[in-house]
């Protein structure tokens, strides 16, 4: 019946049982909202699967493609499409939704409807910013998402939420209203056309390219988080609750990535191959430099955080390399960053739940009370390293190479993180789950429920799964990251 | 003349015979039963809002001698006047009634107003234009000073009067310099001599410099803003919340009839001027409103701000332009009714809800109207999926078609400033906890209609495209 659209009902689904959510009302009915949340987090999922075993491999153009006139007076369309870059990010996106309900599921007592309906709206959310095909659509989600974000982190966050909410959203409004104004730029040079494939054909000057391409280094390097504008990334994620955090790493961080690709290395490809120089210095910057700032963290989040975006600095790097290796890496990257960041998160909920504390130096001597999850917090911490044959490590080794191609130096600076990773994320582990048990309450500390276990396992199969057989990822992407490199190496200029 | 050439004059006549018979009934009416003032000044609205509808216009027609002019673009704003004086009337009964100014008076001063609103919309001639003005700018004086054993209304009243004169009278000085070039006050022939050229250019620059200053006051553009948030402030909110809304939508037509119709040709010499307003004004309303703990005054500064983005439409000049601008003006009355409005309903007797402390914890008390609220302050901030973004998309993309791209950068900077206090009465919503945890205790009819605006701000978002078609085609029929 909805053969023809699939997108809509991934974007949708979880949008409207969030309302049906919100109308349980007060807190009374909370298991109720509950039950709906996951019913709605699932049907999600179940709805997005026939966009991975329908989708064609061979070719680079957008499947799943719908197309409506929206608002004539703009020529906006809902036009909505997936090609094997964005196709992941929304099997990821809506597989970490119902994630993050079970992983709320006992944590949130207080405005539960309330709590699940702004996972699931911006689940929705997010969806549509991976599938939309026109400028403005794309605009309203990306934009759109800072709502229900904001009030996560402001009314189910830590103590000093409030500063982090804010910092959060006006950072990233900043750069996201600049955009708009290059994408109303941009639809006049087209003609009048806010498509974003028509865009990807325009030829377009090298100030007006220089001009664009900053504007959305601002909105896409603010999202990623890239070094200097990644300080509101370390508060949000200290002050979020665990949902809140894995969704930021696991999938928005992604958004500002995937505008690399969607937006800025297509429309202005001229002025990315001339200021090239600047985001990899940046990236590189963000790969040591921000390596070592996780080291000295005392909080377990802002570890993470500090760290997620040294990870992330990988997929900028691999980006600006401009071969298949590059752009595949940062994806796989991507990909298993999303895996591992929503793991190590959920990890540290766990241990928060129990102690109420994030501090390392509350913890010790954890294996000795929780034998399973230190084994999984030791994998997943070892994917953060990037130990081979987990997902971690695909995706660094194929952006060092890449880089290895271009510069011996980009190789050599990028690998160092091999090893500042390993520190950071390896002497937290010792210092949390090995030596001596630390305090009476570490000693009262009971291991993982089957709630727990089931959501940790279930991502350490994944992580795993990629580290191994990381194939059928790179094959879905193979198509549409060859035509778009092929687009990006021809000049645009008049 | 005939009768039949009244017949455009229709609406505008019925609401004078309404008001006059208002007058007379509500005088032999004791305060019991008020509710026949009331329902028979909605009858008002609704009669004018049906004679309006009948006689629809699809080309411009002058009438009386070239003073009025019939067009789409005054029907289509007309009708949002009715529909947000109807509003106003609705959100302000209960409040009325607890503060004992549910009188004859509100309900006659505001259809006055509302008639000069009318006027104004559909002046095609320097004299109707400052009639209609008039009109409406001493029935809200009025308005303001209604609660007179208050100091600060009277005090507000008082600066709005001698303010307000003193920008009226730069208009007519303007408008005077005008005559003097072109020898006529109807707007057609104005335009028409002056597209033909004239060599006294000195003299009708200095007018129109008057003209844009007298017209900026009645909007409330910095510098000359500087009424807006004592008034704002000291009025009776029932009164702020009207003063925010309908003639926010009459000055839009009040301005493109004056400096896009009458005086086209003179674009380039008034676009500077607008510039300089807009930037302004988006300037100092935004950061002025940071520093407010009185909601009242934050909004205050706050339209301030939106009147400097709704400028940005009209210096563009153009049909688009234009059609961003009076989209813009309409999303803002529809916003600014919510506001003023929710400050209404929070607002019991003895109890002004004005302060942002009032709005803590606004989410345990009553979640609906929190949610409401939550729409109303990210749709004033211009973020998706709100009706205020298409709003702000509009005018940006007016500004870019013509070239002036800083001026976009410009704006949308400032708008970021301006997310921060919307940003603020979220957070005390949603993030604290109430100092007072009753429940809130409003009507069900205005407990309906704040619902019906706030949906309206989020259909609207979903789904602008209706009423960007009806402002283009307002505006494209009657140029």
């Amino acid at each position: 019946m909805f053969g023809q659209e699939i997108l809509s009902l991934v974007i949708w689904v979880p949008i409207v049982t969030a309302f049906l959510v919100l109308a349980t009302g007060s807190d009374r009915n909370a298991p109720l909202a509950r039950m709906l949340a996951l019913a709605g987090a699932a049907l999600g999922l179940i709805v997005a699967i026939p966009l991975a075993t329908g989708f064609d491999t061979t070719t680079a153009a957008m499947q799943f493609v719908e197309k409506k006139s929206w608002i004539p007076a703009f020529n906006v369309h809902y036009h909505l499409g997936v090609d094997g870059i964005s196709m992941p990010l929304i099997l990821l996106n809506s597989f970490t939704t119902l994630l993050v309900v079970i992983a709320g599921w006992q944590v949130i007592q207080d405005k539960v409807a309330q709590y699940m309906a702004a996972f699931l709206i911006m689940s929705g959310l997010i969806n549509g910013a991976f599938a939309a095909l026109d400028g403005i659509l794309f605009y309203v989600f990306f934009e759109g998402m800072l709502i229900p974000l904001y009030l996560i982190v402001g009314v189910w966050g830590g103590p000093n939420r409030v500063y982090a909410a804010f910092k959060f959203f006006l950072y990233t409004l900043l750069g996201s209203l600049l955009m708009l104004v290059s994408l109303i730029y941009l639809y006049y040079q087209a003609g009048g056309s806010f498509d974003i494939q028509t865009w990807h054909r325009t030829t377009l000057g090298m100030t007006a390219q220089v001009l664009i391409f900053l504007s959305f280094l601002l909105a896409f390097g603010v999202k990623v988080p890239m070094w200097p504008v990644h300080t509101w990334l370390p508060d949000a994620h200290v002050e979020a609750p665990t949902g809140g955090s894995v969704v930021l790493a696991a999938i928005t961080l992604k958004v500002g990535a995937y505008g690399f690709l969607r937006f800025m290395l297509p429309i202005v490809p001229d002025a990315a191959h001339e200021l090239a120089w600047l985001v990899i210095t940046l990236s590189l910057v963000a790969i040591t430099y921000i390596g070592l700032v996780a080291l000295v963290q005392a909080d377990m989040k802002k570890l993470i955080a500090y760290s997620s975006v040294a990870h992330m600095g990988f997929v900028t790097l691999g980006f600006f390399m401009f071969s298949p290796l590059g752009w595949e890496g940062g994806l796989v990257q991507m990909i298993s960053h999303g895996f591992v960041s929503a793991a190590l998160f959920l990890c540290i909920g766990v241990m928060y739940d129990r102690l109420h504390s994030r501090q390392i130096k509350d913890y010790g001597g954890l294996v000795n009370r929780m034998p399973v999850f230190a084994a999984l917090f030791m994998l997943f911490a070892m994917a953060n390293a990037g130990l081979p044959a987990t997902s971690g490590f695909v995706g660094e080794f194929m952006v060092i190479m890449a880089a290895s191609k271009v510069n011996f130096w980009f190789a050599f600076v990028a690998a160092t993180s091999l090893i500042t990773g390993a520190a950071y994320t390896l002497w937290m582990y010792k210092r949390v789950v090995f030596g001596p048990v630390a305090s009476s309450q570490v000693e009262a500390m009971k291991d993982l429920n089957a709630r727990e276990f089931l959501l940790l396992g279930v991502l350490a199969v994944a992580v795993l799964g990629m580290g191994l057989y990381p194939k059928p990822f790179t094959d879905v992407m193979h198509a549409s990251v060859v035509e778009l490199l092929a687009h990006v190496a021809h000049s645009k200029l008049p | 003349m005939s009768l039949q050439s009244f017949a455009p004059v229709l609406p505008e006549i019925f609401v004078l015979a309404m008001v006059s018979l208002i007058l007379v009934v509500d005088a032999a009416l004791d305060d019991g039963k008020r509710y026949i003032t009331y329902t028979l000044s909605l009858v008002t609205l609704a009669g004018a809002a049906f004679l309006t509808l009948r006689d629809l216009s699809s080309a411009p027609g002058v009438v009386l001698h070239g003073l009025f002019i019939d067009d789409p673009l005054s029907d289509v704003l007309k009708l949002f006047v009715y529909l947000s004086t109807a509003a106003v009337m609705v959100y302000a009964r209960a409040y009325l009634k607890a503060r004992d100014l549910y009188r004859g008076e509100f309900f006659v001063l505001t259809l006055f107003a509302m008639l000069g609103m009318m006027v104004m919309v559909s002046a095609s001639h320097f004299l109707s234009l400052y009639l209609g003005l008039e009109l409406l700018s001493l029935s809200l004086y009025a308005m303001v000073a209604l609660q007179r054993d208050s100091a600060v209304a009277t005090e507000a009243a008082m600066k709005y009067f001698v303010l307000g004169a003193l920008a009226s009278g730069m208009l007519l000085y303007g408008m005077s310099m005008v005559y003097g070039v072109t020898g006529s006050l109807a707007l057609g022939e104005i335009a028409q001599l002056l597209a033909d050229g004239t060599d006294l250019r000195l003299p009708l620059v200095f007018g129109l410099v008057f003209i844009v200053a007298g017209l900026a006051f009645k909007l409330g553009a910095v510098p000359f803003h500087m009424w807006v948030p004592d008034v704002y402030h000291g009025a009776p909110t029932a009164m702020t919340l009207f003063i925010g809304s309908a003639p926010k939508i009459a000055a839009f037509g009040f301005v493109v009839r004056i400096l896009g119709q009458g005086l086209e040709s003179q674009v380039a010499e008034w676009r500077d001027m607008l510039v300089v307003l807009a930037v302004l004004s988006m300037a100092i309303g935004n950061i002025a409103a940071i520093a407010q703990s009185n909601i009242k005054r934050m909004l205050a500064y706050s339209t301030i701000s939106h009147m400097g983005f709704m400028l940005l439409g009209i210096l563009a000049g153009t049909q688009s332009g234009y059609g961003s601008a009076m989209f813009y003006v309409l999303v803002y009355a529809l916003m600014s009714l919510g506001g003023f409005g929710m400050i209404l309903l929070l607002s019991r007797a003895g109890f002004e809800a004005d302060r942002l402390d009032d709005f803590r914890g606004l989410n345990r008390r009553s979640p609906w109207l929190a949610f409401i609220m939550l729409l109303l302050m990210f749709s004033m901030a211009g973020i998706p999926p709100t009706v205020g973004f298409y709003a702000k998309l509009s005018v940006l993309q007016a500004v870019i078609e013509l070239g002036y791209v800083w001026l976009a950068v410009l704006a949308v900077l400032l708008s970021l400033v301006g997310a921060f206090y919307y940003l603020r009465v979220v957070k005390l919503m949603y993030f604290d906890t109430p100092h007072d945890p009753q429940p809130v205790a409003a009507g069900a009819d205005a407990r309906i209609l704040m619902s019906v605006n706030g949906l309206a701000i989020l259909a609207l978002g979903i789904l602008p495209q209706p009423l960007m078609a009806v402002c283009a085609h307002a505006i494209g029929a009657s140029f």
